[in-house]
């Protein structure tokens, strides 16, 4: 056993976790944080990527032990009063469909923004294309989630 | 996942004692291919001991014509690393073309060429560059280290601490990426050095990255990607699977130099 303690959205949370407990398995198991989903065993799907210090990583492929200190940011956290400008622009562009691909394409969403924000670097479409090879999603066939995320990014 | 005991050690000397105190210890680096291994159960180590809070691991710093990169640094950290851009653009490119952005956030250059997957990027560039690397107990020219289909000269229990590229004249990767997975169908490192034209085939060789004698020797004489055109590629020794048979991995690998030498300029 471990002990960890994070920061979740804001808010201490610590936890005597045993070795092989994954991220993903301590925000949804020990944390009931379940909106980060788990949508395969091969670490290719992104449904379950969140935010930690600020990057994008697969919650399935890290472990909780590992992340001792670290700041971890859930799609839970980002409505702050109201929704985050990423998630207001899934639902005007309707970038979703089933749903369970999204928490991973908003957090994944953010990131980007972020990168090419800070390097001063315009995300075109072609570029939301590519920073999403690690997002899979079964329903929508993409447009509309790259149209959400380069509408974000203008009022981000 | 089975099981497993979590420790992560603050310096090399604790290190080896965790994996010297264990019954069966793996390293562990960014985690982005021993965890899913360990998920499907195809690794079971008794212990894991994560190498990231070593200090000085992550550390990418230069010398003269020498870049020396923490065998922790992530992809992303190499990929945006102004020291690597200096001495090796083309590594610094190579490494933004691993997998996906959540995956380079985590993986690591040294875990990447300890597993020595044959279809992945840094192999090519390290054994295209003549790289050194750098471990706990000594330093492995890259044309020794790599020995085979996910096998190197590490011995058991042995932590790469470091890799270190000089700058080349010229250098340039391409890679034909399997759609599905992101690694390297066919991937060709080329580079111009001070002792010659160097050419590394990634994800075609049945045994593993590979130098390609012919591509060197038609490069060396004419560094330029019409000079590929005239090398003899064979078949023999590629890998056939699912995604492409050997033939078609002997085509792309002429079309990947030919790019590659066509980006290094
Ligand atoms: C979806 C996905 C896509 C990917 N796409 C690509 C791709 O396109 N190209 C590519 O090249 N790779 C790709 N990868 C692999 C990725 O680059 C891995 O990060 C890398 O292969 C392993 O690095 P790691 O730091 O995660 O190592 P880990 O998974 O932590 O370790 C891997 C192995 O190396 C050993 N090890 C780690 N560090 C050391 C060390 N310092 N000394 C000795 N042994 C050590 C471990 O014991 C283990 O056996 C992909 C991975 C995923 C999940
Ligand atoms: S659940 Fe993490 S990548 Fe699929
Ligand atoms: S909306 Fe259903 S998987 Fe993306």
């Amino acid at each position: 056993m471990t002990q960890v303690t994070m920061t979740v959205n804001g808010k201490a949370a610590s936890g005597d976790v045993p070795g092989e407990t994954l991220l993903s398995d301590f925000l949804r198991e020990h944390l009931r944080l379940t909106g980060t989903h788990v949508g395969c065993d091969t670490s290719q799907c992104g449904a379950c990527v969140v935010l930690v210090d600020g990057k994008a990583v697969k919650s399935c492929t890290a472990l909780a032990a590992s992340l001792d200190g670290a700041e971890v940011t859930t799609v839970e956290g980002l409505a702050n009063g109201e929704l985050h400008p990423m998630q207001v622009a899934f639902n005007d562009n309707h970038g979703l469909q089933c749903g369970f691909c999204t928490p991973g394409m908003i957090i994944s969403g953010i990131d980007m923004v972020n990168r090419y924000k800070a390097e001063g670097r315009e995300l075109t479409e072609e570029a939301i294309r590519h920073e999403l090879e690690g997002n899979i999603c079964r329903c929508t066939g993409y447009h509309n989630i790259v149209r959400s995320i380069k509408d974000a990014a203008a009022s981000m | 996942m089975y099981a497993v005991n979590y420790h992560k050690p603050a310096s090399i000397e604790d290190a080896v004692a965790a994996i010297g105190g264990a019954d069966e210890a793996k390293i562990l680096a960014g985690g982005q291919t021993l965890l899913p291994t360990m998920k499907q159960h195809l690794a079971a180590p008794s212990d894991v001991v994560d190498i990231r809070g070593i200090g000085g691991m992550t550390d990418i710093a230069v010398r003269g014509d020498t870049v020396t990169i923490g065998a922790a640094a992530t992809h992303a950290a190499v990929a945006g690393s102004n020291e690597v851009g200096s001495i090796c653009p083309a590594l610094a490119a190579l490494a933004a073309g691993i997998g996906d952005p959540a995956v380079r956030h985590m993986g690591t250059i040294g875990g990447s060429i300890a597993n020595n997957d044959p279809a992945a990027d840094y192999p090519a560039g390290l054994l295209g560059l003549g790289a050194t690397i750098v471990t706990n107990q000594r330093e492995i020219a890259a044309d020794d280290f790599f020995t085979g289909m996910f096998s190197t000269a590490l011995e058991d229990g042995e932590i790469i601490t470091a890799v270190s590229v000089s700058k080349p004249d010229r250098a340039g990767y391409a890679k034909f990426r399997n759609p599905a997975s992101r690694y390297a169908m066919v991937g060709v490192f080329v580079a111009k050095t001070g002792n010659g034209v160097r050419v590394a085939v990634t994800g075609a060789g049945e045994d593993g990255v590979f130098r390609h004698a012919g591509l060197e020797a038609a490069l060396a004489g004419n560094w330029s990607p019409d000079a590929v055109d005239a090398v003899e590629m064979s078949a023999d020794g590629l890998m056939s699977d699912i995604h492409a048979s050997a033939d078609y991995r002997a085509h792309l690998i002429k079309v990947m130099a030919k790019r590659a030498v066509a980006a290094a300029g």
